[in-house]
């Protein structure tokens, strides 16, 4: 009986991964196939004979879109890292006027569609000159990190009083004592935070779409979808876009599953 | 003079904490200044300006023209195209919640039985909520084919001639509630695992020794504790279902015709498209209404079904 029942939850969940992981094998097994047999019928799932050279051909084109892609997302993490763990420790930690209406009041613009916003930014954007520059992409981001600041606070709540104390003793500055010994301590929330900004800022599609008109700025997954019939001619072609432009985002996750969790996790029900 | 002088030290100790205090104030405010500096600027300016704008008609380039309710009354009462993005959007809300958390339930049991390799099963059920909507709107375009496909070629082989799907103005709503779903289901999943993991083992004890079976255990024990995740899901799933954009934009633009238009498609058409900014706008808020309605009413029903221990 035990074993029946194990035998079956391991048919189940192999059926389920295997839904869940088929178009994604099939997507890296199109990109290693000569474009004639990219949909064969029957479907197949594995390359018979791995065509290395297409990744060659895609990699002519897209350095420059990866290159985008990567410098965002690292300008977004460091950005929202820095300025979302200062904002959540002044509200975890500090006592000044004003903090908890501060506090609620950051909240409660998050209740807000993002369109509607979005829509009066690209006026004021393209006003001052924003428009196809990447700056659209990373600064009203940076400073915005709501549900970071969120987190960090949540983190920081936690951390002993102390700890706090032992640096006041030792003269440090509010500064010192947030960066040198709170800071440290709030490793998984910051960890968390970096793995969903990274995803968010790489995955981004809106924000790119209607702001980057020149190819050389635009990212990665964007590029794809908007030049595929322009340089991603074959499907072969796109599917290893496609393909390069997935590879970061599974090694992060993969790198910071735990953190990624506890995140969701800990944004979704103790809120 | 010895009380003069301790007066004296009272003010000094008093102007020396009000001091003190407003040396608090001003680190603390520096400390959450860029925070508050990026909301003003980017959140609430904009805001306003788009409740402005939603009483005009306005290109974004010329002046704004007070137009008062017009842009409303235009929506609700000759917009063809707003009903129907309305309603595509509530059909894919409504078929895609109640798979995704049920689906999400499925694997979030599956999961939290301690087998060997379920690290790997959860990776797996997980991946797709990670990859880009492009790539995978992409993959699921191609599977999707009617004549060389993947989908009618499995199907083909079960002797089944598939349908046109996202030709079809029929199906491409079915197919791309398919991929939404597929990609969403990490997230409630990840939720539910939380919550299982978190459900006190003694009532499943006493429940065993009073003979409960495990079709029972989950029936009268684990779904009434997960209810407070249930409704969470409810409530956030409902705000990212109704503002859905990327798989749309990807897979059919919204077609055929306007079979797949959802209305984040059509406030994005109207505004960066058709530059009519202010009508927009008043879409953009339309939509705050409908998402706030809908939360406030499942803040106010989970009376009648969440269970609190």
């Amino acid at each position: 009986m035990r074993f029946a029942s194990r035998t079956s939850q391991y048919v189940v969940m192999v059926l389920f991964a295997a839904a869940f992981l088929a178009p994604l094998v099939w997507m890296v097994s199109a990109s290693l196939r000569p474009e004639a047999q990219v949909l064969s019928v029957p479907p197949k799932f594995l390359p018979t004979d791995p065509q290395w050279s297409n990744y060659r051909q895609v990699f002519e084109l897209i350095p420059v879109f990866l290159w985008n892609s990567v410098k965002l997302a690292g300008l977004n993490v460091v950005g929202i890292l820095i300025v979302a763990s200062m904002a959540g420790y002044a509200f975890a930690r500090l006592k000044f006027a004003g903090r908890d209406i501060a506090f609620m009041v950051l909240l409660a613009t998050s209740i807000i569609p993002g369109i509607a916003y979005l829509i009066p930014q690209y006026i004021v954007f393209r006003h001052i000159g924003w428009v196809d520059t990447q700056y659209p992409l990373w600064v009203p981001k940076v400073l915005t990190p709501v549900f970071a600041t969120f987190l960090m606070r949540q983190s920081f709540l936690t951390i002993p009083k102390e700890l706090e104390d032992a640096g006041k003793i030792d003269g440090a500055s509010t500064f010192g004592i947030y960066w040198r010994i709170m800071l440290p301590q709030t490793k998984p929330a910051l960890a968390a935070i970096g793995v969903f900004t990274f995803l968010e800022s790489w995955n981004d599609l809106f924000g790119p779409l209607i702001y980057i008109n020149s190819e050389n700025l635009q990212t990665l997954p964007v590029a794809l979808a908007q030049f595929q019939g322009e340089y991603f001619t074959q499907i072969s072609l796109l599917m290893c876009g496609a393909t390069v432009s997935v590879v970061p985002v599974i090694a992060v996750f993969l790198f910071a599953q735990r953190y990624f969790i506890q995140g969701i996790t800990m944004t979704g029900m103790k809120g | 003079m010895a009380t003069m002088t301790m007066t004296r030290g009272r003010t000094v100790a008093v102007t020396e904490a009000r001091r003190a205090r407003r040396k608090q104030n001003l680190v603390g405010w520096l400390f959450i200044s860029p925070v508050v500096v990026g909301v003003v600027v980017f959140q609430f300016f904009p805001i306003l300006v788009s409740m402005g704008a939603s009483l005009t008609s306005w290109n974004g380039i010329s002046a704004p023209k007070f137009v008062g309710l017009r842009n409303f009354k235009d929506l609700f009462s000759n917009d063809p195209l707003f009903r129907q993005t309305f309603k595509n959007t509530i059909y894919f809300t409504v078929a895609s919640i109640p798979l995704t958390i049920g689906i999400g339930l499925v694997l979030a049991l599956l999961c939290a039985r301690p087998v060997k390799g379920v690290a790997f099963f959860r990776t797996a059920y997980f991946a797709p909520y990670v990859t880009n909507v492009v790539a995978i709107g992409f993959v699921w375009f191609w599977f999707f084919q009617p004549d060389n496909g993947v989908i009618n070629g499995l199907l083909s082989q079960l002797g089944i001639t598939g349908p046109q799907w996202l030709s079809s103005s029929s199906w491409a709503m079915p197919a791309v509630i398919l991929v939404s779903v597929w990609q969403g289901i990490g997230y409630p999943m990840i939720i539910l695992l939380a919550g299982l993991q978190g459900l006190p083992e003694e009532y499943f004890e006493s429940a065993r020794i009073d003979g409960a079976g495990a079709w029972a255990r989950l029936r009268y024990i684990t779904l009434p504790l997960l209810t407070p995740h249930f409704l969470f899901l409810l409530i956030t799933q409902f705000i990212t279902s109704f503002q859905v954009f990327g798989l749309i934009y990807v897979m059919t633009k919204g077609g055929p015709g306007h079979a797949t238009s959802v209305y984040i498609f059509n406030i994005y058409q109207n505004a960066f498209g058709f530059g009519k900014v202010g009508y927009a706008s008043a879409m953009a808020w339309i939509l705050f209404a409908v998402i706030a309605a809908v939360t406030f009413l499942q803040w106010k029903l989970q009376k009648r079904w969440v269970f609190y221990s």
